[in-house]
This record gives structure tokens, C-alpha cells and sequence, in this order.
């Protein structure tokens, strides 16, 4: 075990550099640089300042030493300084945002697998039955729902006409003069229609998945046996069935990692929570290479870790895997 | 002669399965209803400027965000334009993204995939190796930052949500290219001397589109989605040229008083997504029901 996961750490590393390569030269090689943004505006900029202005940024060099220069300090840790007016440090700007992105995206997780997953065995257990058929179209209208227009809808619902919880920000304006319960609540109330809207993208992915994979086990001859030699309808399902169909959950989960980022931006910029997504779209539309960079990064090295995770723990449950 | 009967007997196999999958594909009535509405939202595509009541770019201070009535079935936007007429124009920016973003994914997925699964080795190392890290970015925050760099115009959506979507394409083909490049006639067409441009794009490529026709249909949806996300965000398909996400992002700004402007053209999205992807899933079913 402890050599699968040395040889899996060391795998990671060609394909951290990758990304970081791919991403610099994404964001280097666009037309339009931070420089004409930041004096676009500004007549006193000659091209003297210009090129005073690209040599403090570093921007003046040929693109490998740029990128030599960026990964050499990102190895203590250090993604520069950001290019937007407060002249922050980037990690410090990423890392304050950074607990509420993965918060919500902890909880919406949790929130697909306690959905997801009963729905999906359920279904396969009453194949088409008619809470199958519910589920399946349950399932295609998940998959097709823009969810951001589900946001729009639930914000109308809940907070224009009923008025039950809050559309924006994270506490209410008048946060510091509750009372604790109610402060408890004003929290929670914010961050109900996020997480509910997150998770309900992966939802009908897991739940199909879950069901299809539910299915494909009961038709093992392990299941027949264990059906054969009397055992009850839920002691097959739950005991031998489900612990089976389980396993490739695990990696679709790891997979599933990517996706919830990327949906933070939406998530975020609807809600207008103060999460890495926000911080993300705030940054590309100044041209803030540090922080752009900074956050793709964190975003590959959270998928980078999750599918680690996902991989090792697979290793943990089915020792097939190690072996190969 | 012998020969002649193979080929008589591998056309007629080809007949027998063309018959099964609309045997198949009749039969499964969400497969149907999908076709059904493809079909329908490109007709209305197609024939949108005639069956618009209203230029979609006409402003009318007059009649701003007025709620849906006989005269402007889906009421009027926060400029006074038919909201109607906008979505039938939106219709096409979709379609049109979809397609054209798929069509720039299937190619790259299938170029790369099938060398990787023809030649192996460092070739399928390399390749496989750069699928792992595309997968690895966010795409979502990958394609925000290359639009908003360049520069938000539909082009650009369509390049840039086609480039970030072919990895699973380049799976597929590859899959099929490992078990397919030891069938008989390709080990015979190598035999004979055939270039390996020859064997990989005439003779196994037919056999492996199966799969890219079912993930390029689903990829459609995924592609309408992804633009109207971006057009939401304000960096997809600019006003006033007429998409459903920057309808929304009107319906957005005008949440407290116009529901109409949220509502139907997400639904509009909604039946388009579940029309693409509930024919590719019948497609899927009807070339192997199996994995159904």
C-alpha cells in the first residue's frame, strides 16, 4: 500500500507541471496585457512608463523565463503579488476566500451522496416500477435544468414572493445585532439555496450512475447465490448488492471534483458569496495574471488531491487495484 | 466467389443491425420525444426571422417589461423588445454554438484518440498523459479565462468550449481503436501494405464512430449549456445580439418585478438540453441495449 502511494504521488508531479505549463501559456500568450489595461485610460503613460511598468511586472522577459521565475517561487509557496489596485499578495487574497468555496462544496457533496445514492438503488431494486420511471425522468430533467436559472427561479420563489431566505451575500446587513440563535440561523439561511443548487447538477449524474451500476451487480451470480440460498430481499440489496456497486463511486466522486469548482463561479457570482469563483471572475475580467494563475492552480491541485483520494481510498476497499 | 459472398453476407449484417437500431429506436418513446424536439427546435431555428412577430432588435421605450399578453405572447424585456422574438433568435445562437463547438471537439477527440489507439506506446503515453491534465483543470474557470483574455464574441465560445471538450471523445475512439486494430481486416489491409493513414481513417474509423455519433449528440447539450452559462455571466454571446443566457441575465437584473424574463428562456434551455440528451441516450440504448 505504502508503494502505491508513493508511486501515485510521484505521478502526480509530470502532470502538476503540465498544468502549469498550459495554463501560463494560456494566459501569457492571450493579445491584450495588463499593462494597456492599467493605462488604457491614463495619457500621461508614454511608452517609456509602459516599459517601465512591464519590467516591474517582469512581463518584459521571454515567456520560459517568466514561467521559470513563477514555478521557482511557487515551490515556497509564493504566487506574486497580485496586479489589481490593493497590490495584495495573491495567496493571501486566494486563501481568505478559499474556506467558503470549499465548504459549500464539501456540503453539496455530502448532500448528492445521502440523495444520490439511496435514489439509485432504490430505482435499480424496483426496476420499472413506477418510482423507477419517476426517478428516470427525475434524472433527465436534472441533467438539463441550466442551474443557474434554477438559482434564478428558487430566488424569486423563496426570496422575492415568499421571502423565507435571503438571495445575496452570506449574513444579513443587520448581522451584528442579533441575537446568537438568530445569527445561527441568518448563516444557515444564506447558505441553504447555494449548497441545495451546487449539489443539484451531480445529483442525477450519481443517481444514474448508481442505478446503472446497481443494476450490472444484481446480475452477478454472487447475487443469485446469495437470492438461492434464501436470504431476505434487503440483506441481498444492502449487504451484497450495494457494497459492490459502491466501489466505482468512489472515483466518480474524485472525478465530480473539477465540476463543482468550475460551478462556483455561477454559484458565487449569483449569490454573490465572497468564494475563490467570485474572486476568479473578478481577476479574469482585470487581467490579474498572478491571481488567475493562483487559482487554476489551487483548482488542479484540488482535483489533483480528491482524484488521489479517490484512488487511494479505491486501493483501501478493493484490493485488486494495488496489485496492477 | 467466395469472396463475393462475404461481401454479400458482412452488406446484409450491415442491414440486419441498421434494421435492429430502428427497431430498437422506435420502440423507446423518451428516445422519440427527444428526436422529436431536435428536430422541432431546428425547424424553429431554421425558419426563425419568419416566424418572429417582432424584430427582435426593435426597442420600444413604450412598452417596457410588460407582462405576457395576446400582442407579445412572452412579454417585452427592460428595453421593450418581444421576448419572444429574442428567443426564437437565441435559438439559433444555440444551435449554432452546439453544433459547431461539438464539431471542433469530435474532430480533435477523434484525430487524437485514434492515433493513440492505433500506435500505442509513447504515442498513446503521450496523448492519454495530456487527456489526464485537461481533465485535471476546472474547464468551467479554464474557458472563462480564455474568453475574457480574447475577447467574449461567438467564435471564440464555440473554439474555446470545443478545445476544452474533446478529452472524452479521445477515450472513446481509443478504447475502440485497441480492440478493433486486431480484427482481421486490419491486420490484412497492414499485411497488404496499406499506409497506416489509410488503415486508421478508411477502414477503422467507420467502425468506431458508433460512440462519438452518441457523446458528440449528448455533447451538443453540454455545449448549449456552457454558452448560456457564459452569456449569462455576461462574457458569452454580447447584447444585442439576442442569446438565452443574456436573457436571463436581464431577468436577473430585473428579478424583483419581471418573472417572465427568467422563466422561458431557461425553459427554452431546458427542453433543448433534455431534447439532445435524450436522444443520445436513445441512440446509445438502441446500438447496445446491454448498457441500458
Amino acid at each position: 500500500m505504502g508503494f502505491y502511494l508513493i508511486k501515485r504521488l510521484v505521478l502526480m508531479i509530470p502532470l502538476f507541471i503540465g498544468i502549469t505549463i498550459i495554463s501560463f501559456a494560456v494566459i501569457h500568450l492571450a493579445p491584450g496585457s495588463p499593462i494597456d489595461m492599467a493605462t488604457d485610460l491614463n495619457p500621461k503613460a508614454t511608452a517609456e512608463v509602459k516599459a517601465r511598468m512591464r519590467a516591474l511586472y517582469g512581463l518584459d522577459k521571454p515567456l520560459h523565463v517568466q514561467y521559470g521565475t513563477w514555478l521557482s517561487r511557487l515551490l515556497v509557496m509564493d504566487f506574486g503579488t497580485s496586479f489589481s489596485q490593493d497590490g495584495r499578495k495573491v495567496t493571501d487574497k486566494i486563501f481568505e476566500r478559499l474556506p467558503i468555496t470549499i465548504f459549500i462544496n464539501i456540503f453539496s457533496l455530502l448532500l448528492i451522496l445521502t440523495v444520490a445514492i439511496p435514489l439509485g438503488v432504490l430505482a435499480a431494486t424496483y426496476k420499472n416500477s413506477l418510482f423507477d420511471k419517476a426517478t428516470t425522468v427525475f434524472v433527465f430533467v436534472g441533467f438539463a435544468v441550466p442551474t443557474f436559472w434554477l438559482a434564478l427561479l428558487l430566488m424569486i420563489l423563496f426570496g422575492v414572493h415568499l421571502g423565507w431566505l435571503p438571495i445575496s451575500g452570506l449574513k444579513s446587513l443587520n448581522y451584528e445585532y442579533l441575537p446568537t440563535s438568530a445569527q445561527l440561523w441568518d448563516r444557515v439561511s444564506h447558505l441553504i439555496l447555494p449548497i441545495l443548487l451546487s449539489a443539484f447538477g451531480g445529483l442525477a449524474g450519481l443517481s444514474r450512475y448508481m442505478r446503472s451500476n446497481m443494476l450490472e451487480v444484481i446480475r452477478q451470480d454472487y447475487i443469485t447465490t446469495a437470492k438461492a440460498k434464501g436470504l431476505s430481499q434487503r440483506a441481498v440489496i444492502f449487504k451484497h448488492a450495494l457494497r459492490n456497486a459502491l466501489l466505482p463511486v468512489i472515483t466518480i466522486l474524485g472525478l465530480s471534483i473539477p465540476g463543482l469548482i468550475g460551478g462556483s463561479v455561477i454559484f458565487e457570482t449569483i449569490f454573490a458569496i465572497p468564494g475563490m469563483g467570485q474572486l476568479f471572475y473578478a481577476s479574469v475580467m482585470a487581467r490579474d495574471y498572478p491571481t488567475i494563475m493562483g487559482i487554476l492552480v489551487i483548482g488542479a491541485v484540488l482535483t489533483l488531491l480528491g482524484n488521489l483520494i479517490a484512488d487511494v481510498s479505491y486501493a483501501l476497499v478493493d484490493p485488486r487495484i494495488r496489485t496492477t | 466467389m467466395s469472396k463475393e459472398k462475404n461481401l454479400c453476407q458482412a452488406f446484409t449484417d450491415q442491414e440486419k443491425l441498421r434494421h435492429l437500431f430502428w427497431k430498437r429506436f422506435r420502440k423507446n418513446k423518451l428516445a422519440l420525444t427527444g428526436a422529436f424536439i431536435v428536430i422541432f427546435l431546428f425547424f424553429a431555428a431554421l425558419f426563425a426571422p419568419w416566424l418572429s412577430p417582432y424584430d427582435p432588435g426593435q426597442i420600444n421605450i413604450k412598452k417596457i417589461l410588460q407582462d405576457p399578453s395576446a400582442e407579445h405572447i412572452f412579454g417585452t424585456d427592460q428595453l421593450g423588445r418581444d421576448v419572444f422574438s429574442r428567443m426564437l433568435g437565441g435559438s439559433r445562437i444555440s444551435l449554432l454554438v452546439g453544433f459547431v463547438a461539438v464539431g471542433i471537439a469530435s474532430l480533435i477527440g477523434v484525430f487524437l484518440g485514434a492515433l493513440a489507439g492505433y500506435y500505442g506506446r509513447w504515442v498513446d503515453n503521450l496523448i492519454m498523459r495530456f487527456v489526464d491534465i485537461m481533465l485535471c483543470f476546472p474547464t468551467f474557470f479554464l474557458i472563462l479565462a480564455v474568453i475574457a483574455l480574447l475577447e467574449p464574441n461567438i467564435w471564440n465560445i464555440m473554439i474555446i468550449i470545443g478545445i476544452t471538450g474533446w478529452m472524452s471523445v479521445a477515450r472513446l475512439v481509443r478504447a475502440e481503436f485497441l480492440s478493433l486494430k486486431e480484427r482481421d481486416y486490419a491486420v490484412a489491409e497492414k499485411a497488404l501494405g496499406a499506409r497506416d493513414f489509410r488503415i486508421i481513417f478508411l477502414h477503422i474509423l467507420p467502425n468506431a464512430l458508433a460512440p462519438v455519433l452518441v457523446a458528440a449528440t449528448l455533447g451538443v447539450a453540454g455545449a448549449i449549456l456552457t454558452e448560456s452559462a457564459l452569456s449569462f455571466l455576461g462574457i458569452g454571446v454580447q447584447p444585442p445580439t439576442p442569446s438565452w443566457g443574456n436573457i436571463l441575465t436581464a431577468g436577473k437584473d430585473n428579478i424583483q418585478i419581471a418573472w417572465w424574463l427568467s422563466l422561458y428562456p431557461g425553459l427554452a434551455i431546458l427542453i433543448t438540453v433534455l431534447g439532445y440528451t435524450l436522444l443520445g441516450e436513445g441512440i446509445r440504448d438502441a446500438i447496445d441495449p446491454r448498457l441500458k
